[in-house]
């Protein structure tokens, strides 16, 4: 590996201001939750942490406006649910589009490509009808089942399964009498885990953060994913920073520890991705 | 017939008892066969009910007089979308859309091409530098949103008390349409700079060295190298993401949303100041007017404003160094 550009003292100073942009809005967050209801006020505003936080939690989880355990229940079980579902058909098409001969199969993968280009909340009317129909509305399914594939995520599986799962493998496994669904289980979601990992992360939090539909389907304020919570604190009528904060805080949480967890992988997934595109 | 039929014809029931294969050899060619339409059927069937099959009813509906209420839906043509031609609201939201796409997008994919050129570089701690650049976009976008309102507030916003601090008056970020399209810009582009950034550097790093090894001997500086071939090298990438960022942008609805708040926050303001497209379809389309025709017209409209943007960006981007089919267009550079 030759040397082509080394750093120099400039780029890392550049890039540790870009870091520090990118974490300040994060850490300020955390310093207005753990302080009191007054902090917003003070001049210069504060940037460092105060002994209030566990004051904060106890008042937002006594909000009757917020339902913010609610929220926090309900979206763990939806972000959940889709990960576990999006994975599991993601990793069964993938591998059928990489690695079995079918009729159609490029025209069809086409349509899936094409379907990642579809700004799917365009639906959002009809959708929405579809739900009051189903008797859907204010409840949890409206939010999962639309959510269960996604044509990223086959995408993402079938350029993975290209390269990772031999077909020498599997064709002795065929020798051997393995029927497909025995191949998949046994050969292909394995060599697929990797991948598989880092699309299961990615769907949690894209799921987790989601907003725009379940704001339009999930109108019953006491049933809320833990979005609509914050969006209940933010506009309601006082403007208790604090306690907004430390709910945007600890929604916030699951994500950082994730990223913290396995930031590697991610950064990987996205750069995989990137090259193949 | 039935003389040595050895290879059976595609979809044919085997033709007769003495040519017939054994039992498990036949289920595992219908195995073969047809298991493959079993995998990939739940994409299909999920995203057909809950994904085309709403995109192209939004058409249907559009064409209607279609409230929440009203039992009878009346067949009115292209009257929602006559009505949404020729209101000022409705413009205004377009224009909005279009204003806030134009200055977020621009300075973050040419922040982010800088940030990748960086990240490039021979890097101590590379994995920490890319992580720091990547966590705006793993937080929650609705709690973003709310944190930059309260930055970008008049009275008490961190923002105003920096500028007051070099001498500026307080900018109403929140009254002030223009203000309130910078405030909204700079959310987006803090979470997406950093991933626009690493897809970039995904590709520069595919890049092959000897390329600019060549250029080096020739006498290139590293300036010159990062115009002549790494740009041009990167158009695919670059057309990628200016596609993926008109996608998202123009449909920009949880930042213009959560930055306001108090009452009628889906007007983007008391005079509908940061009011995007998506938004004024939900305030047609849910509460308070549940006219769903309406509120599908203004979606068919922002569906085809995507197509027609994204189409001029494309067409910018291939112009801008001739059509460099893999060639390093060294050929209509402008500098």
């Amino acid at each position: 590996m030759t040397r082509l550009w080394g750093a120099s003292r400039l780029t890392y100073a550049a890039l540790i201001a870009a870091g520090l942009m990118s974490i300040f809005p994060i850490y300020w967050m955390f310093v207005v939750a753990s302080r009191s209801s007054d902090a917003m006020g003070q001049v210069p505003p504060p940037v460092t942490p105060g002994g209030n936080l566990g004051a904060n939690i106890a008042r937002l989880f006594s909000n009757t406006d917020a339902y913010f355990l609610t929220g926090l229940i309900n979206s763990a079980i939806v972000a959940t649910t889709v990960t576990v579902s999006v994975v599991f058909f993601s990793t069964l098409a993938g591998f059928a589009f990489a690695k079995l001969r079918f009729k159609g199969r490029n025209a069809l993968l086409l349509v899936i490509v094409a379907t990642m280009m579809v700004p799917t909340q365009l639906g959002v009317i009809p959708l929405y009808m579809l739900m009051t129909r189903l008797n859907w509305n204010d409840r949890l399914p409206a939010v999962i089942v639309p959510a269960l594939v996604t044509g990223f995520g086959v995408f993402m599986m079938r350029q993975y399964a290209s390269q990772a799962v031999s077909g020498e493998l599997i064709e002795a496994a065929r020798v051997d009498g393995c029927g497909t669904a025995r191949i998949y289980w046994n050969v292909v979601l394995p060599a697929l885990r990797p991948a598989a990992a880092v699309l299961g992360l990615l769907t949690f939090m894209t799921t987790w953060n989601d907003f725009l539909w379940p704001y339009a389907v999930l109108n019953d304020p006491e049933n809320p994913t833990v979005q609509l919570s914050l969006r209940a604190l933010s506009d309601g009528y006082y403007q208790d920073m604090s306690q907004v904060f430390t709910g945007t805080a600890i929604a916030t949480l699951p994500l950082l520890l994730v990223f913290v967890l396995f930031g590697r992988q991610i950064i990987g997934g996205i750069m995989e991705g990137a090259v193949k595109a | 017939m039935t003389v040595g039929v050895q290879r059976q014809p595609v979809g044919a029931a085997p033709a007769a008892p003495p040519a017939r294969p054994p039992r498990g050899v036949r289920l595992s060619r219908l195995d073969q066969r047809y298991s493959p339409y079993l995998y990939i059927a739940p994409f299909f069937l999920l995203f057909g009910v809950f994904g085309l099959y709403p995109l192209a009813y939004t058409f249907w509906v559009s064409l209607h007089d279609w409230d929440l209420l009203g039992t009878e839906h009346a067949f009115v043509g292209a009257e929602n979308y006559t009505k949404l031609m020729a209101d000022p609201d409705f413009w205004h939201a377009v224009v909005n859309t279009l204003g806030i796409f134009v200055i977020s997008t621009v300075p973050q994919l040419l922040l982010a091409l800088w940030l990748a050129n960086l990240l490039n570089r021979q890097l101590r701690a590379r994995t920490t530098f890319r992580m720091a650049v990547l966590v705006p976009n793993v937080t929650s976008t609705a709690a973003v949103a709310i944190v930059f309102g309260v930055l970008f507030g008049r009275e008490f916003g961190m923002i105003n008390w920096l500028l007051d601090l070099v001498g500026v008056d307080p900018i109403g970020w929140k009254s002030n349409r223009f203000a309130s399209w910078v405030a909204i810009s700079a959310m987006v582009d803090w979470r997406w700079t950093g991933y626009n950034a690493l897809i970039f550097l995904a590709a520069m790093q595919a890049i092959p060295r000897d390329l600019y090894e060549s250029a080096a001997i020739d006498g290139a500086n590293r300036a010159r190298q990062f115009w002549s071939i790494t740009v041009p090298l990167l158009k695919p990438t670059l057309i990628f993401t200016v596609i993926i960022s008109t996608i998202g942008g123009l449909q920009l609805f949880t930042e213009p949303r959560l930055f306001h708040s108090g009452t009628n926050p889906i007007r983007g303001g008391p005079m509908r100041e940061s009011q995007t497209m998506t938004m004024y379809m939900f305030e047609n389309a849910f509460a308070p007017h549940y006219n769903f025709g309406y509120g599908s017209a203004v979606a068919w409209l922002l569906f085809a404003l995507i197509a027609i943007v994204a189409a001029i960006n494309v067409l910018m981007l291939r112009r801008l160094s001739g059509d460099g089919g893999g060639r390093t267009g060294k050929k209509g550079k402008r500098r």
